[in-house]
């Protein structure tokens, strides 16, 4: 025990006397989360929608069937009532839903004027404001034919309603975002880093030679790191709550305990990078194009997963990440319970666990 | 039990080539046994053999009395090794370090502080208790990363060129401290390529092409190839080299 403190405490040491890793770990999150409030999304296609066709007119299904034939609309479900739609958007089958109440057609033909009530996930602010304004597109063109037809101008109105985020605050979409980056900076770079840097300067024959572990050496490297990637989740939440005003909807434990689950995954890619590599900046390279690169591109951060083309779905499939980000959406931003995001748990979980098997293994091999 | 290290046969082969063949030599408790060789002759595979850091593909050997291959976390408890490299921590202070490595080898506090303590006055570097490696400059750093080595009074310690990039009186500096280690019985095996300080050794062993061709006190080896230095018996014995 006493081998093993004096291993974390020079850990520490290292990580204070070196300002680049200090800023690296504490400054770099909250100019990350500051700086992403600003970016860019682009065409969102087959959003999963679904129709509650109350008024089953000959009005509304020209609707529906003009939405449906969109590229940017995919049906999923036609729910006989409120309580189903809900439920859809809770699963997060469906982002956008459709009322047509029962007067639309009456209303349309006699007055004029119809409603339609549209209600979006706007967990994603950006993609649901993009999404609805697709919806109100294809509504005009739909009265433009109608006037065509019957030389009368008819009036579609839209009431949307934003679900989850009324407010459309685009923090809300990025803090799960950030989170999954700075984890994944932190854990998987900063520690295949720390190790191989040991390597590099000759510490670690030393320290091999020594009646030391290698398993312990691994263990106290990733202590530090696990302590202070913590840190950082509860940095970035404060920050969020309190700066950027993003409600944390959902169990903090749950949060925190999904947070951890990402770190060790991310820990053990990190360890996993640094038994493979002899030098730093191969290491760096190496967690920088492998882990970074994909986290940013394929994870939902900036470029929603949906528009990807399906290889490059299928890929995102494999990035802890990703599992992270959505999770964490869903406890934060929706509010929702564990039962919501079991899947998305146990992918995790999964993962953390081979990464770290095969971590530990590869470690004792290389050494 | 009165060699600190014996070794039969001890054989290292990576695929086809043999780093280390059938190597046989005994060191006795107390010795400084210089290990010499150049470059590729396969002294630091066999150094790093007996440290447990490699495992032999045959023969016998035991340090401190441990079998090499069976009981190397016991010969890991008992050794001190200081390597090409400095290998200090350059961000942690010489007293942080010495804690560090006191602390890894089971030390516990009131000894590290007293042994600290004893190592900075024989340093000469009580003033510089505070201060970081990495501002100190090579010649001390050495000398520093050698009281880390044998910090915790190993039986043995394994020195692999030491000596590197260091100026002469530094190096002879730093001998001084060798024999004070050895005085205090430890036992040291050290590798180096300087034919100067092979003369220093009680006795040396020199690898060719992964064997030994000559192991005797540096007197009877001159004798015996009628040179007049180490550095001829050295050239004598290296030009039938393949390896290097």
């Amino acid at each position: 025990m006493k081998r093993f403190s004096s291993f974390i405490k020079k850990e520490f040491l290292h990580i204070f006397r070196d300002i680049r890793t200090m800023m690296m770990l504490l400054a770099m999150p909250v100019i990350l989360l500051i700086l992403f409030g600003f970016a860019i999304r682009t065409e969102i296609m087959n959003t999963p929608f679904a129709v509650l066709d109350e008024s089953k007119s000959a009005s509304s299904r020209q609707i529906i069937e003009r939405m449906s034939g969109s590229r940017y609309f995919d049906l999923q479900k036609n729910p006989d009532n409120f309580n189903e739609i809900e439920k859809s958007f809770r699963k997060g089958e469906i982002k956008l839903a459709v009322i047509i109440p029962e007067d639309f057609s009456d209303d349309l033909y006699r007055t004029g004027t119809g409603n339609i009530q549209l209600s979006a996930d706007a967990s994603d602010p950006n993609e649901a404001s993009i999404v609805t304004s697709y919806v109100q597109q294809i509504l005009m063109r739909h009265q433009q034919s109608l006037m065509k037809e019957d030389k009368i101008p008819y009036t579609i109105r839209t009431e949307v309603k934003m679900l989850y985020n009324p407010q459309l605050v685009s923090a809300y979409n990025f803090v799960p975002g950030i989170m999954g980056l700075v984890l994944m900076l932190i854990c998987a770079m900063v520690t295949s880093i720390s190790i191989v840097r040991e390597k590099e300067q000759g510490t670690m024959e030393i320290l091999l030679v020594s009646p030391v572990k290698p398993v312990f050496i691994v263990l106290s490297k990733a202590i530090p790191y696990l302590l202070i990637a913590f840190l950082d989740v509860v940095l970035i939440l404060l920050i969020s709550n309190n700066i950027l005003h993003v409600p944390i909807a959902g169990n903090i434990f749950l949060i925190l305990f999904l947070s951890t689950l990402f770190i060790l995954s991310a820990l053990s890619l990190g360890m996993l990078i640094s038994s493979v590599t002899k030098t730093q900046q191969a290491a760096m390279l190496m967690s920088g194009a492998g882990l970074m690169l994909p986290t940013i591109l394929l994870s939902g951060l900036i470029f929603p997963v949906e528009n990807m083309p399906v290889l490059l779905q299928l890929i995102s499939n494999i990035i802890p990440a990703k599992w992270f980000i959505t999770a964490i959406k869903d406890v934060m931003i929706k509010g929702l319970g564990f039962f919501s995001i079991w899947q998305e748990l146990s992918i995790l979980l999964g993962m953390t666990f081979f990464l770290l098997v095969v971590s530990i293994k590869q470690f004792k091999n290389r050494l | 039990m009165n060699s600190a290290i014996t070794t039969e046969n001890l054989t290292k082969q990576f695929g086809d080539f043999t780093a280390v063949d059938r190597i046989s030599f005994e060191v006795a408790k107390g010795e400084i046994f210089g290990f010499l060789g150049a470059n590729g002759a396969g002294k630091t595979t066999a150094m790093r053999m007996l440290c447990g850091l490699l495992s032999p593909t045959s023969g016998k050997g035991t340090v401190a009395g441990f079998d090499i291959y069976k009981q190397s976390d016991n010969i890991k408890r008992n050794i001190g090794y200081m390597s090409q490299k400095f290998s200090l921590y350059e961000d942690l202070s010489v007293a942080e370090n010495m804690r560090l490595f006191g602390g890894i080898y089971g030390m516990n506090s009131k000894a590290i502080a007293s042994k600290t303590d004893e190592s900075l006055r024989e340093l000469e570097l009580t003033n510089d208790r505070n201060t970081r490696v990495k501002s100190l400059p090579s010649g001390i750093k050495q000398k520093v990363s050698f009281a880390v080595s044998i910090f915790h009074t190993p039986e043995i310690v394994f020195l692999d060129e030491p000596t590197g990039g260091v100026d002469p009186i530094a190096r002879r500096k730093f001998w001084e401290m060798i024999y004070h280690a050895a005085e205090k019985g430890i036992t040291v095996f050290v590798t180096t390529h300087y034919m100067d300080e092979a003369e220093y050794c009680n006795r040396v062993s020199i690898m060719v092409d992964g064997k030994i061709d000559a192991l005797d006190s540096p007197e009877k080896l001159k004798n015996t190839f009628m040179a007049s230095s180490m550095d001829e018996v050295f050239q004598s014995l290296a030009r039938k080299a393949k390896n290097s």
